[in-house]
């Protein structure tokens, strides 16, 4: 059984300044500052123990204020899953930082939500239109859209 | 012999981006220049059979039997419907003993576009191009309510409403996806179709 | 003396006898052999996620019927399961049975239109593949039976089926399971030792298990590769827990053992259908005193199931009113993509045309 791992089990084992990127932690969902969206995520999948090495979904969700992004973790060789979120204020310009350098799994969807909702991740090595053409005007994904 | 590795993005006619970029103002013209959909001829659906020259009917007759029994379908396959069509021409409901057994990739050679499934924008530059390619005579047939209307899909922003926008179609067929008892129903009525056809109309 | 040669790009698709759908790859090729690949998609984005936003919960099953139109019923379970973890409804017994036996139907049928159009690719011209759609045949009047459709049923509904099982649906059924192993046995005969499979596809598009697992890789592509991952085992879901079954994995990772590992699953799936169809209980098909405009509480979650392709998953996010405010879709064929540049680079245009086959996409639900 795929156990949710309780928050405790990953805060315990936090340093002090990954500790100061966190804004929530409760049951199942840590909520972290963009900005130390990467290493937290790099810290999941390198602590023995915890071994978060399988990413399986990215979500991009627009709640008019700020965008959330939404990343489910698992952990094939210790079958529990844990749920990291993090918010992205404004609706111009918006950067998050790409984590294709630890998973590959989200290359693919990364370019997806590019294309969708406007969100560009830095450090991505192809961000170009995937589902939609070159030139298409908008995102509609977004809540304004249409 | 030695064979020298030549570094792709001094050659290449289109560096990568071009490719992109052009396409996707394809796109964009011919969504743009999509305005009334092709009306449809229903003439023939009471018109009597034979209505050419006297001295043709014969010509005629062999001529419409000729094609009507022997129509090569094209690869046209966005989406669900293109099961149905597979399942047809498997040997469960055998399309061969209509003469449709082969289906032919290049448009060159066919001379029938059963669309099965959905058209969107992006697809859309690339099927009127296989439609333009196909040589005279040659026929349309309109699979399942995405190639009607748009569908069930039909208010969203990427989804062209029927083929009948980019050329204009000769049979429509209902269903989502319709049987395939339903699509050879449809193609028996356009070799009646065929079969009111003259020498002229060609 | 050198001979001059350049690279040029060659486009395969998007209409293409051996891409399953409109699906298109930009090929840099020296010669024969591959030097890049770049898939290119959205030739289906019809904007279903969108779509789903201003539907009712229960007029988006129809648009999840036309994801993986190959296996609709799991679809149509995945998004059952997650809407019914958010809200906590409970599903009556004979309903998960129900549900159980057609979500094995629906994955033998998936694994034989795969098997079938892998072989098509590799230049058994139709022979197998008729003989795949055959057995498909008799699967597809089971569920006519049920659901009065042979592609996208919309059966599987919140709180559990549509309709209960018709009488002749169980000894239908049970001729059915006989029958099966007989076939499966039929096509090993002729291929599982085939010269020409073998040397087509062994060793060829390999998948290393260190990257199956980072490139979020799921399904027989992951299984082929020696990493035994099955949610139905791992993280049961439904009635799974109460039968007895395999899980097969390959070794190598090859394509020959995505091939493998797809046979296998057939047998497995028979053993569960018939344990099944041994215990199915008597009872309700719908939980009771559901609304048919149902609205969930407040709150998000993520639901997933074992599709026949991989993991398909709904994250769904709610906000109290009669439709979703963002309905997610993770599609494993999207997905299973990401790792399609490594498996052929290096090779000739045929392995790479044969590896794409052995992934097994559908367009619907990559494009979505």
């Amino acid at each position: 059984m795929t156990i949710a791992l309780p928050v405790t089990e990953v805060t315990s084992k936090l340093n002090k300044e990954l500790d100061a990127g966190i804004i929530d932690a409760k049951d199942n969902t840590i909520l972290v500052k963009s900005g130390s969206l990467k290493e937290l995520i790099s810290f999941l999948k390198n602590t023995p123990g915890l071994d978060f090495d399988y990413l399986t979904d990215i979500t991009s969700v627009d709640y008019w204020d700020y965008f959330e992004l939404v990343y489910q973790l698992t952990s094939i060789k210790n079958n529990h899953k844990l749920t990291v979120k993090t918010r992205l204020a404004g609706r111009e310009n918006i950067t998050a930082s790409s984590i294709v350098s630890i998973y590959k799994g989200a290359d693919l969807q990364e370019r997806e939500i590019h294309d969708l909702m406007g969100i560009t991740f830095e450090g991505h090595p192809n961000m170009k239109p995937l589902i939609l053409w070159e030139g298409f005007k908008g995102y509609p994904l977004r809540k304004d859209y249409l | 012999m030695e064979i020298e590795p030549v570094d792709v993005s001094k050659v290449c006619i289109f560096p990568d981006q071009g490719v992109d970029r052009i396409e996707g103002e394809a796109i964009e013209a011919l969504k743009s220049s999509c305005g009334v959909p092709y009306p449809d001829k229903t003439e023939w659906l009471t018109e009597q059979a034979g209505k050419g020259s006297l001295l043709l009917t014969t010509v005629d007759a062999m001529l419409s039997w000729a094609r009507r029994a022997s129509l090569w379908p094209v690869i046209c396959f966005p989406a669900c419907c293109a099961f149905e069509f597979v399942t047809a021409e498997a040997s469960r409901f055998d399309m061969s003993r209509f003469g449709m057994e082969i289906v032919r990739a290049s448009p060159r050679q066919a001379d029938l576009l059963i669309t099965a499934g959905t058209l969107t924008w992006k697809m859309a530059p690339q099927v009127k191009r296989i439609y333009d390619q196909m040589a005279e005579p040659k026929w349309v047939i309109a699979m399942g309510s995405c190639g009607i209307s748009g569908g069930i899909f039909q208010s969203s922003y990427n989804v062209v409403p029927g083929y009948r926008c980019l050329f204009p179609v000769d049979v429509y067929v209902p269903g989502c996806p319709p049987r395939p008892e339903a699509l050879i129903y449809g193609i028996q009525m356009l070799h009646k179709k065929i079969s009111k056809g003259t020498l002229k109309q060609g | 003396m050198t001979l001059h040669t350049e690279s040029f790009i060659l486009n395969i698709g998007p209409s293409h006898p051996s891409t399953h759908g409109v699906f298109r790859m930009k090929a840099t090729l020296e010669g024969e052999v591959l030097m890049d690949l770049e898939p290119v998609f959205g030739y289906l984005h019809r904007g279903i996620e969108k779509l789903c936003e201003e539907r009712t919960y229960i007029g988006i099953f129809p648009l999840t019927d036309r994801l993986d139109y190959i296996a609709s019923m799991s679809n149509n379970m995945a998004f059952a399961m997650s809407a019914e973890k958010l809200a906590g409804i409970k599903v009556p017994e004979r309903a998960e049975y129900i549900r159980v036996i057609m979500a094995e139907l629906q994955r033998i049928a998936s694994h034989l239109v795969s098997v079938g159009s892998f072989l098509n690719d590799c230049g058994a011209f139709m022979t197998p593949f008729l003989y795949c759609l055959r057995e498909r045949e008799k699967i597809l009047d089971l569920f006519d039976m049920v659901s009065g459709q042979r592609l996208t049923y919309n059966y599987v509904r919140i709180g559990g089926v549509n309709a209960d099982l018709p009488d002749e649906f169980l000894p239908a059924l049970n001729f059915f399971i006989e029958q099966m192993p007989l076939y499966v046995d039929e096509y090993d005969r002729l291929l599982k030792e085939n010269e020409i499979l073998l040397a087509r596809t062994k060793g060829v598009g390999i998948l290393p298990r260190e990257m199956a697992i980072n490139a979020s890789t799921a399904g027989p592509v992951l299984r082929g590769s020696g990493v035994k991952w099955d949610l139905r085992k791992n993280d049961p879901y439904s009635v799974y827990d109460r039968f007895e079954f395999n899980v097969p994995t390959g070794e190598n990772g090859d394509t020959y053992d995505r091939y493998r590992v797809r046979i296998e699953e057939i047998r497995e799936s028979v053993k569960i259908l018939k344990q099944a169809a041994a215990q199915i209980p008597a009872g309700p098909v719908m939980a009771p005193g559901l609304p048919r405009l149902i609205r969930l509480p407040i709150g998000e979650g993520y639901g997933s199931i074992e599709g026949p392709k991989g993991e398909l998953g709904f994250y769904i996010v709610s906000d109290g009113s009669i439709a979703p405010y963002r309905c997610r879709i993770r599609a494993p064929s999207f997905l299973n993509l990401t790792a399609l540049r490594e498996m052929t680079i290096g090779w000739k245009i045929a392995d790479a045309i044969i590896t794409f086959g052995s992934i097994d996409i559908c367009m619907g639900e990559v494009d979505r």
